[in-house]
Parts: structure tokens; C-alpha cells; sequence
């Protein structure tokens, strides 16, 4: 007991004088790395993730708890579950670790709170794709739910997306990467260079895209746009008469039989191009990885017309305050210091602050995973299996190359409803 | 009076279970059913618009349909299946032993899950899958069967491989339960093999073949799993017309599609019952 109240008051002394050091160091610009205010107090913290992406990663967790003493409870869901338990029970959770679309849908339900960019230490360093929304400063942003666009609120209690940054951050990046289809090319028998490919006659029966709607959708858009079936003013916000067109198309070609089979998990879709059910269909990175590392030849095919991007992100839960509220961010600042970015990296993905992350890779990594270098010696994954032999190379190449290129983000519409059902009825047809 | 009061103890446990567990959600889902709902939530109101945009739009219609067809196709071949499986049992088999060992074995199968059960035919139909690469190297066939996998046929097919065992267990314990004496008695009187079966063993095993078919057709009504694997995500049926509008947090349009499915499961069943009295002939 006595001990206790020792701890506590010594923790506010060093608070109070924390406080005064920290503002100094504001006015001098040299914020980064002082001590930890609460470091004493956030080792007992307990933070309950769930999402998507990074939260099926036990061993940020581990290393979270390693570096920090923080518990990161990881609970991973798919993104439908997700959206639901973030809108329905915005209790169970301390964090969200939610896709950009499924921001879009969820933040504006008043659930959770933006971040206060000036507790961020590494803000400045974020890749602009998601505070400005270009690349370099001469690229395009792209069609869809791009990251910038739900990436800032007006004030701290808003629920209304600004259009320019401001000091209030919805979502700290966590991993995003560019999608393209998938092909074997020992089975096509032929180069592959655009979207409208899948279509092709030659592979009726041997082709699939994925049954999510919201993702689904736009593969398909970037197949009828190539296709030269219709063009869009938004892919990523279509009207009515442009989603009918496009699901047309769809049923179309499902009635000529074109389709093996829809899929709606990771494992399926690895499943059906490991055992040539299918010669090119929409698929995800990790996805050709697991195809690969059991020797059968796939290729992550870039394409003319661009890639489908994606990106995952942390927000903070609304109940968050005190203490707690602290932990996430030193949680968050932990996370952009780099271990966590080459972790995320290794795996083929990007990470929002990369040159931490690269602080954490070796040269050789670094070049194949980012630069597009061919591989100098064996790349290996997190878990030390062996991913790619000396001399190969990332397809789609660098960084540069391949955010680059993207064509739109993975959306949510505002005709979100109507594509659903017109979407069930492809799938019913 | 004690009487009553021992009657009333002796039931309210189940009444209670059945109040908790069966009443209260299918109440709360009636209830859900009208509320009205944006793309992240649902608001307490009396509308009818889910009703309306579910009956009047022809995918509903055609998925119903869809899914009949299914349970249809299912519970006739199941019923052949499982009445030929259950009259050897009951019939040709004679010893009380061999006849427990035997259902013992048509049981096996249960012992694994149902989508392990099912998730195994997608490499043995595939189109590089053992049956299509046996048939290839026996040169019964020149090109890989496509119509195995990803298919109506495969829907059916796993559907038949689940659920048979629903249909033999209560004919199976129908037959076993019907007086040898009476069939003696219509040889006697000089009936063929077909006139015992259609006159005295089919009329007998009705109750059994009643209960199977309510299995079979309440289960194959409400699946989706099944549908979405083995046809690939090529097929719709009603339940995952409800799976979709639940990922997609349309809760109420699920509820209302749950009721409707509700109501036309127990209107089959009813009309079941009303050809076999159950309780009568048990």
C-alpha cells in the first residue's frame, strides 16, 4: 500500500518536471526521444486491439510488450466482423486497426478519436501518400478511398473529414500495398499485360475475382475500363448507371462460364491457383507468396493500367483518456520507430514511415523489398523462412514504381447499398 | 392439485429453456425485422420497406427458388438413399448384433466435422483432382471433367454425403419397429415382394421417413456454407442471401429475410405433417 502511493506520487514529480522539460525541448524543435513520461505506470497498461491486418501479428505484440511493457491483447477479425464491432460494441476495443474504407464508414459513427499530430514524433516522416495524398509532390492523387481523403478531421470532437491536413489524424498508417492479378505463367501461355486479360476467352473457366463486394467492385472496374467498356468519372464513387454497366459486364461473363469459382478468403485463393483450377485471378500479395514458397511458378503481374491500392491503419477508440490515451500514443510512436516497419516490410508489405524501417533492414533486404534490386543473397521472411533465392527480383520493382502507379484505392460508395445489391445479384445470377 | 403443481415443476424447465433460447430471439429477430437501418446502424422503428425491398425484388425470388430446388434435388435423393440403406439394415440383415454394427459404421463418417467432411471433396473433384486425373490416365475421358467441382452437381453431391444419415436413422428406426408377424401375414395371404413393400412397409415407415425429410429439408433450407464452398461463390441461397446483408451490418434486411425463411420452412414442414401424423402413428 505504502509502496503504491509512493510510486504514484513519484510518477506526478516526474510528470510535473517532464512537463517543463518537454516544453522546453518544443521551443528549442528537439522533441524526439525524451524519457518516457509514464513509463513507470504504462508497463501494467493493457491495450485490446482488433482488426484486420497487423493484429494477426503476435509478435509486434511480443516485442511491444518487450520494448515498451505494454499488453497488446490482438484479437483478428475479417473486415465485414470488423466494421460491425467497431460500430456496434465501441467498448470491447482500445484500438482499431481498420482498412481506409472501412474508416470511411466507421469514423463518421463517432466511435473513435483522431490523434493530436503533435504527439506524434515522427509525423513529418509519414509517407505523404497519406497526409497529402501524393507521392512525389507532381503525382496524381488517385480515384477511390484515398488515404488522405479520410486521413484528418476538422478539431478533436469532429466526425467530419477535412479536406486539407489538419492538426487531427484519424489513423496512423500500418501496412498498405499495391494489388494486380495474379497469374500462373506456366499455364497462360501468353504475355499478360492488362486487366481486360482475365477476360480473355482463352481461360474461360480458368478465372476468378474476388467475392467482397467492396474490393470486388473495383477489379471489376479496372477490368470494364480496360475492357474498354465504360469509363469512369470515379471507380471509386460510381452512379448507378455505371455500376449496372459494370455488373452486366459481370453477369455477362459468368454466363459464358469465364469464372471457376469466387473467392472470399486468403486460403481459397491460394488454393485454387496452387491446383490450376484457375490460371489468373484477383489475389493479394501474401497470397502469390504462399503459392510460390510451395514451388509452383506465380506472378504478381504489374499492368498497364495501374494497381488497386489498399491500406490498413490504427485508430484510437472514443473511451480512450488518461493514462490509457497515453499508452496508445506511446504505442503508436513506438510502432513508427522502425522495428515494426522492417517487420511489416519483410513481408512484402510497405509501413508508413520508411526510413526508420530501413534502419532496420539490411542493404540487401532493403534493395529487393524497396528499391526493385535484384536479391544479392537469400531474402527471408520474419520467420526465417527463405522467400527468394539470390538474384530475384520484387515484380512490380521498387517503391517508387509501384505506389506509384496506383489507379484507385480500395472505396466505399455513396451508392454503397444499390452496388450491394447489385453485386448479390451477379453473385445469384 | 398436487398433481397439477408436480406436472407444472416438472415442465417449466424445458419451458424455461425454450422461452430463453427459442422465443425471445425469434421475437427479438421479428422485432429487428421492422427497424430501419443506414450503413452502420440500425434505429428502432415500425417500417416495412425490408419486407418490401425483399419480396418484391426478383433475386429473392430467384434464390428461393434456387434453394428449393436444392432441397428438393437433396431430399429425394437422400430419401432413396437412405429408405434402400435402412430396409437392408432392417430387413436383410438378420442377427440384432450384426444390424447395430453395421448403422455403427454408417455413423463413422459423423465422427469428423461437417466442413472437413466437405471441404475434402474440393481436391478429390478438382480439375487436376484424383477422380479427374484417374479417369485421365484410364482414358475414360480425354479432357478433365469440369462440371465436378465449383457446380450445382458438387452442391448436391456434399449436401447427399451430409445428410443421408438423417434420412436412415429414423426410417431405419421406423422399419425396426414394425411387427415381423404382419409381414408374415401379407406372404401368407399371397403378396409379392413389391405389393409387402408398397402396402405394409412403406405405410409403416412413414413416421420415420416424415421425420427424415424435416431434417434434411429444415437443414438444407437454412445452409450456406455448403453452397458457398462447393459451388465456388458461383450459386446463391437463402442463407447466405443473409450472411451477405449481415456483413454489410443490414441486420434488419437479414431479420426479415430470417422470418420470411421462418415462415416458409414451417409452412413445408406443416405440410409434411399433414400427410403423416407423426404423433398418431408413432
Amino acid at each position: 500500500m505504502v509502496e503504491t502511493k509512493a510510486g504514484k506520487s513519484k510518477g506526478i514529480a516526474r510528470r510535473k518536471l517532464l512537463g517543463g522539460v518537454a516544453g522546453a525541448a518544443l521551443g528549442s524543435g528537439a522533441v524526439t526521444g525524451f524519457p518516457t513520461i509514464w513509463a513507470q505506470n504504462i508497463r501494467n497498461v493493457v491495450l485490446r486491439q482488433f482488426g484486420t491486418g497487423v493484429s494477426n501479428q503476435n509478435a509486434i505484440a511480443e516485442k511491444c510488450k518487450e520494448d515498451l511493457g505494454i499488453t497488446l491483447q490482438m484479437t483478428a477479425l475479417d473486415s465485414d466482423a470488423v466494421t460491425q464491432r467497431a460500430v456496434t460494441q465501441p467498448n470491447s476495443y482500445d484500438i482499431a486497426d481498420i482498412e481506409y474504407w472501412i474508416c470511411k464508414k466507421v469514423f463518421p459513427a463517432g466511435v473513435l478519436q483522431p490523434m493530436d499530430v503533435s504527439k506524434i514524433r515522427l509525423f513529418d516522416k509519414i509517407v505523404p501518400i497519406f497526409t497529402t495524398g501524393k507521392l512525389t509532390p507532381t503525382s496524381t492523387i488517385a480515384q477511390g478511398t484515398a488515404p488522405n481523403t479520410v486521413g484528418f478531421v476538422d478539431g478533436p470532437g469532429s466526425t467530419r473529414f477535412a479536406s486539407a491536413p489538419t492538426q487531427w489524424f484519424t489513423m496512423i498508417p500500418t501496412i498498405y500495398n499495391a494489388d494486380t492479378l495474379g497469374i500462373r505463367p506456366d499455364l497462360v501461355g501468353r504475355p499478360i499485360r492488362n486487366w481486360k486479360d482475365i477476360m480473355d476467352p482463352a481461360f474461360r473457366g480458368k478465372t476468378s475475382i474476388l467475392n467482397i463486394p467492396s474490393i470486388g467492385i473495383m477489379d471489376a472496374a479496372m477490368i470494364c475500363e480496360s475492357a474498354g467498356v465504360i469509363r469512369y468519372g470515379d471507380k471509386g464513387n460510381m452512379t448507378r448507371a455505371e455500376i449496372d454497366k459494370t455488373i452486366d459486364f459481370l453477369i455477362q461473363a459468368k454466363r459464358a462460364g469465364q469464372f471457376r469459382a469466387f473467392w472470399k478468403t486468403f486460403d481459397e485463393s491460394v488454393n485454387l491457383m496452387a491446383s490450376g483450377e484457375v490460371v489468373i485471378q484477383s489475389m493479394w500479395s501474401p497470397a502469390v507468396t504462399a503459392v510460390r514458397s510451395r514451388g509452383i511458378p506465380c506472378v504478381y503481374q504489374p499492368l498497364e493500367e495501374g494497381y488497386r491500392a489498399w491500406g490498413g491503419g490504427l485508430a484510437l477508440a472514443k473511451h480512450l483518456r488518461g493514462l490509457q490515451l497515453d499508452a496508445a500514443y506511446e504505442y503508436i510512436n513506438w510502432y513508427l520507430s522502425g522495428w515494426v516497419g522492417a517487420y511489416l516490410n519483410r513481408q512484402g508489405y510497405y509501413s508508413a514511415v520508411l526510413e526508420t524501417a530501413r534502419q532496420h533492414m539490411t542493404a540487401d533486404e532493403w534493395g529487393y523489398w524497396m528499391e526493385g534490386k535484384p536479391a544479392q543473397g537469400e531474402i527471408k521472411n520474419p520467420q526465417g523462412q527463405v522467400m527468394e533465392r539470390a538474384g530475384a527480383v520484387r515484380d512490380g520493382g521498387s517503391f517508387e514504381q509501384r505506389m506509384g502507379a496506383v489507379a484507385c484505392w480500395n472505396a466505399v460508395m455513396d451508392e454503397d447499398r444499390y452496388m450491394v445489391q447489385k453485386w448479390n445479384q451477379f453473385i445469384a445470377s | 392439485m398436487k398433481g397439477r403443481v408436480a406436472a407444472l415443476a416438472l415442465a417449466s424447465p424445458l419451458a424455461l429453456i425454450l422461452l430463453a433460447f427459442l422465443l425471445v430471439p425469434i421475437g427479438t429477430i421479428v422485432v429487428v425485422s421492422f427497424f430501419d437501418y443506414d450503413s452502420v446502424r440500425m434505429f428502432p422503428a415500425f417500417v416495412w420497406t425490408n419486407y418490401e425491398e425483399l419480396l418484391l425484388s426478383p433475386i429473392t425470388w430467384k434464390t428461393y427458388l434456387q434453394t428449393l430446388w436444392f432441397a428438393a434435388v437433396t431430399w429425394a435423393i437422400c430419401l432413396a438413399i437412405g429408405f434402400t440403406v435402412a430396409y437392408f439394415l432392417a430387413f436383410h440383415v438378420h442377427s440384432a448384433l450384426m444390424q447395430t454394427v453395421l448403422f455403427l459404421i454408417c455413423t463413422i463418417p459423423f465422427w469428423t466435422s461437417n466442413v472437413i467432411r466437405m471441404i475434402s471433396w474440393i481436391p478429390f473433384l478438382g480439375r487436376n483432382g484424383i477422380l479427374n486425373s484417374a479417369l485421365l490416365s484410364m482414358g475414360a475421358i480425354d479432357r478433365p471433367l469440369e462440371f465436378l467441382l465449383f457446380s450445382d452437381f458438387a452442391v448436391v453431391l456434399a449436401y447427399v454425403h451430409l445428410y443421408a444419415l438423417f434420412m436412415v436413422v429414423p426410417i431405419f428406426n421406423s422399419m425396426v419397429r414394425i411387427d415381423r408377424s404382419l409381414v408374415e401375414a401379407a406372404r401368407d395371404a399371397g403378396a409379392s415382394e413389391w405389393q409387402v413393400l408398397r402396402n405394409v412397409i412403406i405405410p409403416l415407415a412413414r413416421p420415420g421417413i416424415a421425420i427424415g425429410s424435416i431434417l434434411v429439408v429444415a437443414v438444407v433450407m437454412g445452409d450456406f456454407v455448403t453452397v458457398r464452398l462447393m459451388s465456388g461463390g458461383q450459386s446463391a441461397s437463402v442463407g447466405l442471401m443473409m450472411v451477405n446483408a449481415m456483413s454489410l451490418l443490414q441486420y434488419p434486411a437479414a431479420a426479415a429475410n430470417a422470418v420470411v425463411l421462418l415462415v416458409v420452412v414451417l409452412l413445408m414442414i406443416a405440410a409434411m405433417l399433414r400427410v403423416v401424423d407423426i404423433r398418431k402413428e408413432l
